[in-house]
């Protein structure tokens, strides 16, 4: 958190700040929402697509690795964050690839199946969203 | 689960949805208004939990997963209040963002509590 507040802050910098905001408030649904349906999954039928459900708990996982990364957002954070936001990008585009040129590869759906069309296509939007926004900012600029 | 409650509950969470996503963009602190459409939606689910445990007792049996509907609902219960908390520590135009913007997210798994309790398994 930062000391000034949102009036003391220029209007580029201001923007900036909100965007993080946002952009680390849905995350945390995002997160929320796939650590939830992954822990139903392999609660009650893992051994139906262990596959799928492991890619499930493992999206879960780096959803929830880039919201403390973007919250704390410094230093060694930064990096975590590009790590695992390339590795969401990546994640979401090879698997929507999969699941699309090959449905049988993926009976059961994933996070990440049809580019995340379970999810309104967020999956696939969020990581994009949150390397500009990362390119955008230095350490400190923002928060 | 009640149908008509939860479509009740969706309703309010939508319009604190969009409430919150215009009055932020336009740049409004969170207020009264925003924050309450917030709170209602953090209370009716408080409700909704009541009347899921008792339910199944009064003989209203949901049709789909006990356990990925309740998953869903305790989750919904942490996302008004966590944007309620946010918006009370941080007085900014962003804090309306994200109470409209946790509102719809809590519309949209009402939506699918409704489907797993009434249509999921039948």
């Amino acid at each position: 958190m930062s000391d000034k507040t949102d009036d003391q802050l220029s209007p580029a910098a201001r923007r900036q700040r909100g965007l993080g905001r946002i952009l680390i408030a849905v995350y945390v649904i995002l997160a929320l929402a796939a650590l939830g349906r992954s822990v139903f999954q392999i609660a009650t039928k893992f051994d139906q697509a262990p596959l799928a459900y492991s890619l499930s708990a493992l999206a879960a996982l780096v959803y929830v690795v880039v919201t403390v990364s973007l919250l704390a957002h410094n230093g060694a954070w930064r990096i975590v964050a590009w790590v695992s936001l390339c590795f969401e990008l990546v994640g979401v585009v090879i698997v929507g690839t999969l699941s699309l040129v090959d449905p049988a590869l993926f009976p059961h759906d994933t996070v990440w199946s049809v580019f995340g069309r379970g999810y309104l296509f967020i999956p696939l939007v969020l990581p994009m969203l949150g390397i500009l926004w990362l390119a955008k900012t230095k350490n400190k600029q923002v928060d | 689960m009640l149908e008509w409650l939860t479509w009740l509950q969706i309703a309010v969470a939508a319009v604190g949805g969009i409430l919150g996503l215009v009055l932020g963009l336009v740049g409004r602190k969170p207020n009264d208004l925003t924050m309450g459409f917030t709170g209602v939606v953090a209370l009716l689910l408080i409700v909704q939990l009541g009347v899921a445990i008792a339910s199944p007792i009064m003989g209203n049996q949901p049709t789909g997963s006990l356990l990925e509907f309740y998953l869903y609902l305790v989750t919904a219960i942490f996302v008004p209040v966590g944007a309620g908390f946010w918006a009370l520590v941080e007085r900014s135009r962003w804090s309306t963002v994200i109470l409209g913007l946790g509102c719809s997210a809590v519309a949209v798994m009402l939506f699918r509590m409704n489907v797993i309790w009434f249509i999921q398994g039948s």
